[in-house]
């Protein structure tokens, strides 16, 4: 299984073959659910980044006469919460901290994983079992245990949250962009490389990173969509982000207690977390095939 | 075939060594000091002093860790700061609830999962196809939290068929059956679309591949190739089958938390919040046990369906 193809198969008739970008950006353009699905994401990612300039309420200016109104109140379109808080506000608002707290640890993650991966593939030997074996020990928790046992041993905050979710996310990468490295380093234009008298970085840079970094940043793709389902998990646990800031999970949990009396406000904030982890999901699979990286 | 088991073996103990390692430093990333649980607020020096002694605090990190490590490999888990009860009596209480749940979801998702890969992988592009792409999506990218408040809203709070919280432990097999469905199949979720896909891809795999050429032209009908695409198709979906039941055992924290289901997550979520660290790690640690023991027999019984794989 190669992780690198050449593009093969594109419908063009006439003209020069295409570079692979362009062909990656002209099969996106064909591909409906993914346009669809990332015309969404930008949506989702727009009104997060606009919110203080597109919410009509104060996130958190509550009345307590307009506890729990429904979706479709005068002046509070999608209801208010528990303390009578304009629900469209909280979830732009929410939307902020919420892609903050999953997109930074795969971020981070991305980074120093591919570091450490580049590294202990490019090295081998007792570098490469070291590093590859402490990353080992990682799997043998279940990420969403492996999330909320080191949050919990550090206590609630968004800091602590965003450490967790790393340590969570780096050795995958670290896998993928070892054995990645692995492969490439074997193929013989490095070697050619080498023999014409190309030094270390030279290697690293142009063929090595130049070549992994597009499969190992599509992999980090496919992991952000957990990222969120976690990041916003834990502040559900009580274990992120602390109120009153708005924040999806820590609104599902703090409206979880109303359904008996509203059920729909409730479901809204799960609701924004799903749409965005789907819409990032589709994403980073029209990505991957667009790409024809077999992962 | 059994110098691999082995092999596999002596590998699985640097790697619980490892996790060890990670639980026990847990005691140390936590924010204070670990014994201040115990003390009084105006506890005397003598008295610090006198518990850290008693815990073993005064000693170096590295004594300490072997002595736990010891107490641990006994099934001494130590005792919980908040019920003054063995750890590791809370663990096997919850663990049995835990694993009454992983099972009963992962049966659920197996089952529909593979059925759905199946036929989705024999009537390719049809509209079962798309169903199953579309349940594949869904299932891995609800958050499972948020579906078991949907589901109590609907079942438990507006049809009033089923209960919402706890296990009704006294109430006997009908009323736990009824308190546990609920849980499972928001917990079957993730795998469910999880396991649609892979056996989807795994089946069509094997169909494109010349063997079932010559099946369907030796005359075999739909079913007897069925057969076979199934058996060529089992070792990758074992894999995939074990690794889910591990994450169902180890991921139902969120789950058990939205039901209060007295499982394992259960306790977790409790320890966490009474800052109960020896709790936090027995469960911890007995959940990673279980899980790179799963792993290890996952990949034993890929070997024994398939021998070719020792050789690698």
């Amino acid at each position: 299984m190669s992780i690198l193809a050449l593009p093969t198969g594109v419908g063009v008739v006439v003209g020069a073959p295409l570079s692979y970008w362009r062909t990656v950006a002209w099969r996106l353009s064909r591909d409906r659910a993914t346009l669809v699905a990332g015309s969404l994401l930008l949506l989702v990612v727009l009104s997060a980044v606009l919110a203080p300039w597109i919410s009509p309420h104060d996130p958190n200016a509550g009345s307590i006469r307009q506890r729990l109104a429904e979706v479709g109140a005068p002046s509070h379109v999608l209801g208010t919460d528990e303390q009578g808080r304009d629900m469209l506000s909280r979830l732009l608002w929410g939307g902020r901290m919420t892609l903050l707290a999953g997109l930074t640890p795969v971020l981070v993650a991305f980074v120093l994983g591919t570091v450490l991966g580049v590294s202990a593939g490019y090295a081998g030997g007792i570098t490469n079992t070291l590093v590859m074996r402490t990353m080992d020990i990682f799997y043998a928790f279940p990420a969403v245990l492996l999330a909320i046992a080191i949050s919990g041993a550090l206590g609630p905050g968004l800091p602590n949250t965003l450490i967790s979710l790393s340590i969570v996310f780096i050795p995958r990468v670290v896998r993928v962009a070892e054995s990645a490295t692995v492969q490439v380093k074997g193929l013989e234009y490095v070697a050619a490389a080498r023999a014409s008298g190309a030094g270390v970085w030279q290697i690293l840079r142009h063929h090595l990173l130049a070549n992994i970094l597009g499969p190992v940043l599509v992999f980090a793709s496919t992991q952000v969509s957990l990222s969120i389902i976690l990041a916003a998990g834990l502040s559900f646990l009580g274990l992120g982000v602390t109120p009153p800031a708005a924040e999806w999970g820590l609104m599902l949990n703090t409206l979880r207690q109303s359904i008996y009396v509203n059920a729909v406000v409730p479901a809204l904030p799960g609701l924004a977390i799903f749409v965005t982890s789907m819409a990032f999901n589709l994403v980073s699979d029209g990505l991957r095939d667009a790409m024809e990286i077999r992962a | 075939m059994w110098r691999y088991v082995g092999r596999r073996l002596v590998l699985a103990i640097p790697t619980l060594l490892g996790a060890s390692i990670i639980v026990f430093a847990m005691v140390h990333l936590a924010p204070g000091d670990p014994i201040a649980a115990v003390l009084p607020v105006d506890a005397s020096k003598e008295q610090v002093e006198a518990v850290k002694k008693a815990y073993g605090f005064d000693k170096p990190l590295p004594v300490q860790y072997l002595k736990w490590l010891g107490r641990v490999v006994t099934g001494d888990l130590g005792k919980s700061i908040a019920t003054r009860r063995a750890v590791i009596l809370d663990v096997r209480d919850s663990l049995a609830n835990s694993l009454v749940l992983a099972i009963s979801s992962s049966v659920l998702a197996f089952g529909a999962g593979i059925a759905l890969g199946l036929l989705a992988a024999f009537w390719q592009g049809r509209w079962l196809d798309k169903l199953a792409s579309a349940v594949a999506v869904v299932g891995v990218s609800v958050p499972h939290y948020w579906a078991g408040i949907i589901l109590i809203i609907i079942f438990s709070v507006q049809l009033n068929w089923l209960p919402a919280m706890g296990a009704a432990a006294d109430g006997g097999i009908v009323a736990y059956l009824r308190h546990m469905t609920l849980p499972t199949i928001a917990l079957a979720l993730i795998p469910l679309g999880v396991i649609a896909r892979v056996v989807r891809s795994a089946a069509l795999d094997i169909l494109a591949q010349e063997f079932v050429l010559a099946l369907r032209a030796k005359g075999l009908g739909h079913r007897r190739v069925f057969t076979h695409v199934v058996k060529n198709s089992a070792p990758q979906i074992i894999t995939v089958l074990g690794l889910q039941f591990g994450f169902q055992l180890g991921g139902s924290v969120l789950v058990e938390a939205v039901f209060s289901w007295p499982g394992t997550g259960y306790l977790l979520n409790l320890a966490i919040f009474q800052r109960d660290i020896p709790v936090l790690q027995g469960v911890i640690l007995v959940l990673a046990t279980f899980f790179v023991l799963l792993n290890l027999l996952v990949d034993v019984l890929q070997t024994y369906i398939d021998p070719r794989i020792a050789r690698h």
